[in-house]
């Protein structure tokens, strides 16, 4: 069993305050707590007020290259914008990079040792916008070998053995 | 490296069109800390008196409080100063939001603006990169409004912005500055900038702000929230559920509305309601308000959710916080949903949600009582909501009367003589007050009333219970966890505080000394940029005396101890008080409205404010002494006075002292109250009848 971490997020709770922002930037810094810069934080408030929309989005991975093609939501009468769920770090928006290097920022749960009960952007959502939740997970099973096999053998009813042992032999030797 | 503040101002003259960075000296944060401290420090240093306020020479200063974007829970207050010119005195107004801690974050402390542009620009400040840009596009558009163009145009959703709207350019003398949560709009500061030709400030900032000691800072903060949620739970016993909790009061949640229907005057400041409550009116209010009210929100940092993001089937959306929304509705005689409805368009004209509804309910009193006609307001529609929206219209334009009525009510009332100003009731110091009229004289409030240099109740009260407990038991469950408290003797004021005693309840001295607390704590907050709701206003705050001197300290660098802060309060609140001296204010301006409660007491009231005064050290005049200002270390503004023969000045006529001395005790807190004062006549304002 694995231990999943979630942290639960519910736009209807978020008062916009941006407390997560802050303190995420400060857990960050180097030395720990020694400045504050919502523009470092691992975890930003999409807001547009007199739209009435709030959404806390937590930094994922980086990717290089900007979606080919877009989505929008509506929801509840409210048109969200078009990236505004999305956590990657991309090309095509000003978030989730450090604004000094440019290096992309991800959420690592407030990773140290000892492990703190909560990622503090949960502690210091008063309004439980953000929650936070521990979950056990079953591993992900070894591949059952008959699936190799399976495969295998409809391959050389296609191409024939020989060829795919030569081009198994090929690619083992890199 | 500076701590907690960036150690820079801007400084942005709009008539050269010039921007300079200047870097500020820490010496003054030891002094001031910095916010309004820093501010009227500066205002003192370069604005002479005789600079009028809507003059190029006069400044406009948009100030970061000192631990606004640190990560202290609700520090976000954005301190703006002038001089106003309704009162001609210094303005300050405090907006919170979310502008400061991004000013911060650009890396600047202060933006101090002189001069005055020849056509309508607006600031953008992006980090480095400073620019006065054209406004023209947006000459007349709203504050909200044009606080999203400017975003759209500079493709900067992130970009804070503070507006005027068209009230601002208008020169209204209660024109505030908007900032979509939170406004600055006492003094008719939203006047001055755009007497200086200035639309709007946009900022945005990705620097750091940085502690001093990071762990011990932190400690603190997490305190702070732990104390929050603890007072979530545990609301105080015994007080009306609008003063029981923390932040600023809860209007955008509470549906209980009892005690300011009951408690303020509504129309010009004119009649009591005290039945008005039922349950009823409860019910159609709930139901408009749960309709209008989507979301709670918040300011940055900050739990509290004081304000709220109202819709309403005539409006687009718009954010509104604490009692704006009853002031509309009271002064019209109206209702709540009429409430929401005028204060959006009023938001968006940029006007200040105390005077102008005020303003307009006094209008409408000069026409009922013929003094102004239908030649005054041609086309004045007959129906009572209409009839306010429709005076709007005229304020914001200054079109015809509103011309007139867009000074306030003091310089309205004068410009229109025939007997108006028997209807300006309801200022100090020319400025409109909030709308209470009470029975019996309250000693710290009449001190409070009469010296605050804001000129505005709510930005001196705090701290203390607004009535006493009914049985010993429940005063002695209060003050057990009253930490706040400066001294323990200071708990006495509540476990004495008897039922009908005012107003001979507190002593004379007790009530200075209460005073002193209370103004001092907003004194502190209003240098740091704390919020009062989590601090000097409420009853026992999470911040107070025993810690905010450790949390200037961790987050500074600075050493500074509870006598230290106590004395950066008195010498900012001396300071200012200073500038006002110099500007001719003087004890004959120090006196609440003369109906402001049924019952006076001329020479106890005289006496009250020759103690007070003789505490802060200050003379007769009410101006602080040079010895008071040397010991300070305001020894240049003391020697400023004297040259101006402040000092020399005959002293103030003073009522005779009372026929019986109050028994002074050594604490606050006494059950003596000697009878027999005499009550002051009823004032001379005629009493109009309830529509």
């Amino acid at each position: 069993m694995k231990k999943v971490k979630v942290i639960k997020i519910d736009v209807d709770k978020c008062n916009g305050c941006r407390a997560c922002e802050a303190i995420c930037s400060a857990f960050h810094a180097e030395p720990k707590y020694s400045s504050t810069n919502p523009e470092r934080s691992r975890i930003r408030v999409l807001f547009d007020p007199l739209k009435d929309i709030y959404v806390p989005v937590l930094a994922g991975e980086y990717t290089e290259a900007e979606c080919n093609g877009r989505d929008t939501y509506t929801i509840n009468g409210k048109e969200y914008d078009e990236c505004s769920f999305c956590r990657a770090s991309c090309p095509s928006r000003d978030l989730f990079k450090d604004p000094d290097s440019d290096l992309p920022l991800k959420c690592d749960m407030c990773e140290e040792e000892p492990p703190l009960p909560e990622p503090l952007c949960v502690q210091w959502c008063l309004s439980d916008a953000l929650t936070y939740e521990e979950r056990e997970e079953e591993e992900e099973e070894e591949e059952n070998p008959r699936e190799m096999e399976i495969g295998l053998e409809s391959l050389i009813k296609k191409h024939g053995a020989k060829t795919v042992m030569d081009t198994v032999a090929r690619l083992a030797k890199g | 490296m500076r701590y907690a503040e960036t150690g820079v101002n801007l400084e942005i003259d709009l008539s050269r069109g010039s921007i300079e960075k200047e870097g500020s000296d820490s010496r003054l944060t030891e002094l001031h800390l910095g916010g309004l401290g820093t501010n009227a420090k500066i205002l003192w240093d370069r604005v002479p008196p005789e600079v009028d306020p809507f003059s190029p020479d006069n400044l406009l200063i948009f100030s970061a409080g000192l631990l606004a974007g640190t990560p202290a829970p609700g520090a976000n207050r954005t301190i703006v100063s002038t001089f106003s010119p309704q009162t001609l005195l210094m303005a300050y107004s405090i907006m919170g939001g979310f502008w400061a801690p991004e000013l911060k974050f650009a890396g600047y402390d202060k933006v101090i603006i002189r001069g005055r542009s020849p056509k309508l620009v607006y600031l953008w400040i992006n980090g480095d990169k400073v620019e006065i840009r054209d406004a023209t596009h947006l000459k007349g558009k709203g504050a909200l409004a044009t606080a999203e163009l400017i975003k759209q145009e500079l493709k900067e959703p992130k970009a804070q912005v503070a507006a005027i709207g068209l009230a601002g350019e208008n020169k209204v003398y209660f024109a505030s500055i908007e900032q979509g949560r939170s406004s600055a709009s006492r003094g008719g500061i939203g006047a001055v900038m755009g007497d200086k030709g200035l639309k709007a400030i946009a900022v945005r900032g990705k620097k750091d702000v940085n502690i001093a000691q990071p762990a011990e800072f932190m400690e603190l903060c997490n305190g702070v929230l732990e104390y929050i949620k603890h007072r979530k739970e545990n609301p105080i016993k015994g007080v009306p559920p609008i003063l029981a909790g923390l932040g600023s009061p809860q209007e955008m949640s509470i549906h209980d509305e009892q005690w300011h229907t009951a408690s303020f005057a509504w129309g010009n400041a004119r009649h009591r309601r005290k039945d008005f409550w039922n349950k009823e009116i409860e019910k159609k209010w709930k139901k408009t308000q749960d309709k209008a009210v989507e979301r709670l929100i918040s300011c940055y940092n900050c739990s509290m959710e004081c304000g709220g993001i109202i819709t309403h089937p005539k409006l687009e959306r718009y954010m509104m916080k604490c009692y704006s929304k009853l002031t509309y509705t009271m002064a019209a005689m109206s209702d709540l949903d009429f409430g929401f409805k005028i204060a959006g368009l009023a938001q968006e004209y940029g006007v200040d949600g105390y005077t102008t509804p005020q303003v307009m309910a006094f209008a409408l009193e000069l026409y009922e009582a013929g003094i102004l006609t239908d030649k005054d307001l041609p086309g004045f529609p007959s129906d009572n909501e209409e009839r306010f929206f429709w005076l709007l219209e005229k304020i914001v334009r200054r079109e015809g009367i509103g011309d007139v009525l867009a000074d306030g009510v003091y310089w309205a009332a004068r410009k229109i003589g025939k007997g108006a100003e028997a209807y300006d009731h309801n200022t100090i110091k020319k400025h409109e007050q909030i709308p209470i009229k009470l029975g019996v004289l309250n000693p710290i409030y009449y001190i409070m009333w009469s010296t605050g240099e804001k000129i505005n109740i709510t930005q001196i009260e705090g701290q203390i219970p607004q009535a006493p407990f009914l049985t010993k038991e429940e005063r002695e469950e209060f003050v057990k966890d009253w930490v706040q408290v400066p001294k323990e003797e200071f708990k006495d004021f509540v476990l004495n505080w008897e039922p009908r005693t005012l107003p001979y309840y507190p002593t004379i001295e007790a009530s200075c000394e209460l005073v002193e607390w209370q103004e001092t704590m907003h004194y502190i907050d209003d240098a740091t940029g704390i919020c009062a709701g989590l601090s000097s206003f409420p009853i026992k705050p999470p911040y107070h005396i025993h810690n905010l001197p450790s949390f200037i300290s961790f987050a500074t660098g600075l050493d500074i101890d509870e006598a230290k802060l106590w004395q950066i309060a008195s010498r900012n609140r001396n300071l200012i008080r200073a500038i006002n001296i110099r500007r001719g204010m003087r004890r004959k301006d120090e006196k609440p409205p003369e109906d402001h409660w049924r019952k006076r007491y001329p020479e106890m009231e005289a006496k009250l404010l020759d103690e007070y005064y003789k505490f802060k050290g200050w003379n007769n005049n009410g101006i602080p002494t040079k010895e008071t200002l040397d010991e300070l270390g305001l020894d240049y503004v003391g020697q400023d006075l004297e040259q101006r023969g402040v000092y020399k000045e005959k002293k103030a006529k003073v009522a005779k002292s009372a026929s019986k001395k109050e028994t002074s005790q050594p604490s606050p807190g006494t059950k003596s109250a000697p009878k027999g004062e005499k009550s002051q006549p009823k004032p001379k304002t005629k009493k109009d009848s309830k529509k």
